[in-house]
């Protein structure tokens, strides 16, 4: 068995961290859920960190 | 926020997970390090830099990107010389705040969840699909990832574009679509929706970076179906991108050139060289596709991406857990985020009855009283930024510069004053010495002053006694080559904000409360769905249908390109909306008028005929808009002239019915019929799969009908491009034409007869087919009137504009209005039930919360100097000042929730009787004489 954690009610799991992750993480938030934001990598960010300018505000993605 | 992570079980049901994680060491202890970048530095071994698709090396302890969340460092076992050959350790006695931990071990975490979001994203397209096209042959056949990171001013060339093989500026560069697309031979037969625009894109950048270069884009259809995506093909067309229909075959070195072989429509095999060429590589499923099938026992589509269904896009197999982005199907990013928030109204509705139960609230000690009265007592911290800042600019002098200033109580630097261990001393610093300002000179306040506002309040401050200087993007960025004037320029700015803090004020938090309850307009699928899921969420709403019955366009339509029938959906749909017993359905009605902000609106409800005409009036706190569309009908082509000539929204309501005839033996289909760039000017999205499916009806009933496609580009992107597939497999002909030579139906009698140019054959084809079908496309429904109600922007086409197509894609530009369906833009009803899912969510948050906070920087009226001549009132663009009687007087009033605090009130009154909170007119003329005394000596002795 694993370290279990402080038992939360009213928690999801979020499997991946790039945009659909994230953003889904911060609604769920304001919603007035608790969030585990799993990503797999050492950082979140997913693909969309890559990229330079976006369509069609030019946006950094960063 | 779980990173490093892998999900290795779940067990349980909806409501009552268990998790199951193996979380990988790091070997770096977050809460220590500092992200100083120190070890990366002093590690002598390299490592293939894969955040910039292998294009540069980094060590193996290093950091993705500066900006990388969490802010810390981390050793890829992979390559680290300690890990793979028990030597080296050379960085542990470099870090400085001994964060360095080789003795991390992997660690086993359980989450109790009640339900779960899957959104892993996508994969690469395998190399062996890369190499068909050269790819690893040449070093100038790159992909268009790594083009994309060789573009990025941050990147590993700084943005210069240039031949890897060696080092000249291309003058002449290629993009090849579909490269593990819409290829059978790799086993992706579907389209992955985003490379042609992403193309554009890349290419339009290439541009701005060279005007002189050449590009061609080799395509088999260029799918810009998105909203508003094809004018920027048009852009691209009018400055000189070049278009070339063709399949690529083969690319091979030619001196210095690479050769592409390409054979075009017409049979022709052609040869042409370029410097450099651009794979517009695929979206894959994500690579541990499998494996998370086999954890969460969920179902996969034929190609790995996750099974859905058109009426429950974000549903899996399995309940209580949701999927959203590209693994669902290969998607943009505002696609994306839209189902991210769909798929969050879903996990909502699942875990509703445990709402705020797990979350914490954080507590702020209570706030210190501040008054004109006290002792202005300012603390100064100048941040070093690591290098960032102290390499130009001479932030020691900056801070004793600053100290010699009236008020000035305290000064210091810090190394990063956004730290977790300078935060903390932040705090400290302002109990003991009594702090009652702050000025924190560092970065931007876009991105840190939320930060150190938040800092201010565990101290006990109100955050707005606060002043940030951006020292960084305005001095040691800017004036990089000049040390000596950046360190001028920051003393400067420095001693203006000391100045404008001395002045400024505790601003009181202001709260609005928000009446529970939506007004949803619209009573079609996104409407109904809108409303049903905020049902689910415990809200009330009133559905505004302004026909005699809810159901919109589903009514039309019989069966989906899936095969799932329309008419079972919609009864249990409708039957759930007329049931429920927190959604008050209004038929035969429409809006007369709205007033109010988010929280507080009032509507007027206009329902009835005639005599029965009746108003109601009601309290709500938002606005869902799903005013839909409808079917185009344009005056061409003989439509509404000749009963031969049908639109294919007719065809299938005929193709549902009994009558023999109804899949005659010889059709010809005319697509982008008044779309793009006549009647309409955008693509509808919509009508190549709906052609798509009218076919394969039409062969299911009449496997002889002879059908022919007139097309401009065949737009089944995603999963439907197997339809378009099934479709040429039947036999179906598909000839493309081109824009100034349409085809042309004239009626002879009953008969029509279509002319038109043959582009494979290369001649003209004339034939008298039973039926002609046109894709009409789609238009918005009363969006005019409404944008003028509700103070909501349309863009050219008349549909209404999103707040921030990536970031906000829901939300309209008023605050507390959110938009879904037809009204947004044209698209398929599995798109539509995501944004009113991604509406209902968004719609929740204010509702949830309760109360709506308002920034306390909004304008404030001092009514004695106010003499009500309206001016204030009238250049205000979001209607938040309003005329209120005040004894005989008129005098203005700012609505504070609805202010933006955009200043323009305060700037055109003629008394001055208008300021705005954190900015008024002595702040700024404190701030202004700041800047003319040059020393802050003089200033001392003024």
């Amino acid at each position: 068995m694993g370290k279990a954690i402080k038992q939360r009610e009213g928690a999801v799991m979020i499997l991946g961290a790039g945009i659909a992750g994230i953003q889904a993480a911060l609604d769920m938030t304001e919603l007035g859920y608790y969030v585990y934001l799993v990503e797999k990598s050492p950082a979140v960010g997913g693909v969309m960190a890559q990229l330079d300018k976006t369509f069609p505000t030019n946006d950094c993605s960063l | 926020m779980v990173t490093n992570a892998d999900l290795i079980a779940l067990e349980g049901k909806p409501g009552n997970f268990t998790a199951k994680l193996n979380i990988r060491p790091r070997y770096i202890d977050a809460d220590a390090c500092t992200a100083c970048g120190l070890c990366t530095q002093y590690c002598p071994k390299h490592h293939s830099d894969q955040y910039n698709e292998g294009l540069s090396v980094t060590r193996p302890i290093h950091i993705d990107y500066a900006q990388a969340v969490p802010a810390t460092y981390y050793i890829d076992p992979s390559s680290c010389m300690f890990l793979q050959h028990d030597t080296c350790q050379i960085c542990v006695p470099v870090c400085q705040s001994h964060a360095i931990n080789f003795n991390q071990k992997p660690e086993a975490r359980d989450l109790k969840v009640g339900a779960v979001i899957l959104s892993p994203g996508f994969g690469k397209i395998a190399p062996e699909t890369l190499e068909k096209f050269g790819y690893g042959t040449h070093p100038d056949i790159v992909t268009a990832y790594e083009y994309e990171r060789m573009t990025t001013a941050s990147g590993p060339f700084l943005g210069e574009i240039k031949c890897f093989s060696d080092g000249r500026h291309p003058k002449s560069m290629a993009f090849i679509q579909c490269v593990g697309s819409r290829d059978l031979g790799c086993d992706n037969g579907y389209c992955s929706s985003v490379c042609c625009m992403y193309a554009i894109k890349e290419a339009l950048v290439t541009k701005e970076h060279d005007p002189e270069v050449d590009i061609t884009i080799y395509y088999m259809d260029i799918r810009t179906q998105g909203k508003d995506f094809d004018a920027a093909r048009e852009r691209a067309e009018n400055i000189g991108i070049k278009f070339v229909r063709a399949k690529v075959a083969d690319v091979t070195p030619w001196d210095n050139h690479l050769k592409l072989t390409y054979s075009t429509l017409d049979g022709q095999h052609k040869f042409d060289s370029h410097d450099m060429v651009i794979l517009s590589v695929g979206l894959e499923s994500p690579k541990d596709a499998r494996n998370i099938a086999d954890i969460t026992n969920i179902e996969l589509n034929k190609y790995d991406f996750c099974k859905t269904e058109t009426f429950t896009p974000l549903k899996t197999s399995q309940n209580g857990i949701v999927v959203a982005g590209a693994f669902q199907g290969p998607k943009d990013i505002p696609e994306s985020a839209t189902q991210a928030s769909g798929a969050a109204a879903i996990a909502a509705t699942i875990l509703n009855k445990q709402r705020g139960k797990g979350t914490d609230t954080k507590e702020y000690p209570d706030e210190l009283s501040v008054t004109d009265e006290d002792e202005v007592r300012i603390g100064v911290f100048v941040c070093h930024c690591g290098i960032n800042i102290s390499s130009v600019v001479d932030c020691p002098e900056v801070a004793t510069d600053a100290g010699k200033m009236e008020n000035v109580t305290y000064y210091t630097e810090n190394l990063y004053s956004c730290s977790q261990d300078a935060q903390e001393q932040i705090k400290q610093t302002i109990k003991d010495k009594k702090l009652n300002r702050v000025v924190i000179a560092a970065c931007s306040p876009r991105t840190h002053e939320p930060l150190f506002q938040e800092t201010l309040k565990d101290a006990g401050l109100n955050r707005n006694l606060f002043e940030m200087v951006n020292i960084r993007d305005q001095c040691s960025w800017v004036h990089a080559n000049e040390p000596e004037a950046a360190t001028d320029k920051s003393k400067d700015l420095v001693r203006m904000a000391v100045s404008k803090a001395a002045h400024i004020q505790p601003l009181p938090e202001q709260t609005v409360p928000v009446t529970p309850k939506a007004l949803v307009l619209g009573g079609g699928v996104a409407g109904m769905t809108a409303a049903l899921s905020l049902a689910d969420q415990g809200f009330e709403s009133v559905l505004v249908e302004k026909s005699s019955s809810i159901g919109g366009n589903l009514q039309n339509l019989k069966n989906t390109l899936a095969g799932e029938t329309v008419g079972g959906f919609l009864k249990t749909l409708t039957a759930k909306v007329k049931k429920s017993s927190k959604i008050d359905v209004v038929t035969d009605a429409a809006l007369a008028r709205t007033s109010g902000f988010i929280g507080n609106f009032n509507s007027v409800i206009e329902s009835g005929k005639g005599r029965k005409k009746q108003e109601q009036s009601f309290d709500h706190g938002v606005i869902i808009v799903a005013t839909g569309g409808h079917e185009h009908r344009p005056d061409l082509y003989q439509l509404g002239k000749s009963k031969k000539v049908v639109t294919q929204q007719e065809l299938e309501a005929k193709l549902a019915g009994r009558a023999k005839s109804r899949a005659p033996n010889s059709i010809v289909m005319i697509q982008c019929a008044g779309s793009r760039g006549e009647d309409l000017n955008y693509c509808s999205k919509v009508c190549c799969n709906h052609a798509m499916k009218n076919i394969l009806k039409i062969k299911e009933i009449n496997p002889d009908s002879q059908i022919i496609v007139l097309y401009r580009d065949i737009r089944t992107y995603g999963f439907a491009e197997d339809a378009y597939l099934e479709a040429r497999k039947k036999g179906v002909i598909f000839i493309p034409y081109e824009v100034d030579r349409k085809p042309v139906v004239t009626s002879k009698g009953t008969n029509v007869q279509v002319d038109f140019f043959d582009s494979i054959m290369q001649e003209d084809v004339s034939i008298s087919p039973d039926l002609v079908t046109l894709s009409v496309g789609i238009v918005p429904d009363g969006t005019e009137e409404l944008s003028k109600m509700l103070k909501l922007p349309v863009n050219a086409n008349g549909f209404f504009l999103e707040a921030h197509v990536k970031l906000r894609p829901v939300e309209a530009a008023v605050d507390g209005v959110y938009i879904c369906g037809l009204g947004h833009a044209p698209k398929p009803v599995e798109e539509t039930i995501v944004q009113a899912q991604a509406a209902a969510a968004k719609a929740a948050m204010p509702l949830v919360k309760g109360f709506v906070t308002v920034d306390p920087i909004v304008s404030s009226v001092v009514q004695d100097d106010c003499i009500g001549c309206g001016i204030c009132v009238s250049m205000c663009p979001y209607g938040a000042i309003i005329m209120e009687k005040v004894g005989k007087k008129r005098k203005a009033k700012t609505v504070s929730a609805s202010c933006k605090a955009c200043g323009i009130c305060a700037s055109r009154c003629p008394t001055f009787a208008i300021s705005m909170g954190g900015f008024t007119n002595e702040q700024l003329i404190s701030q202004i004489e700041a800047f003319g005394n040059k020393t802050a000596d003089e200033k001392v002795e003024a």
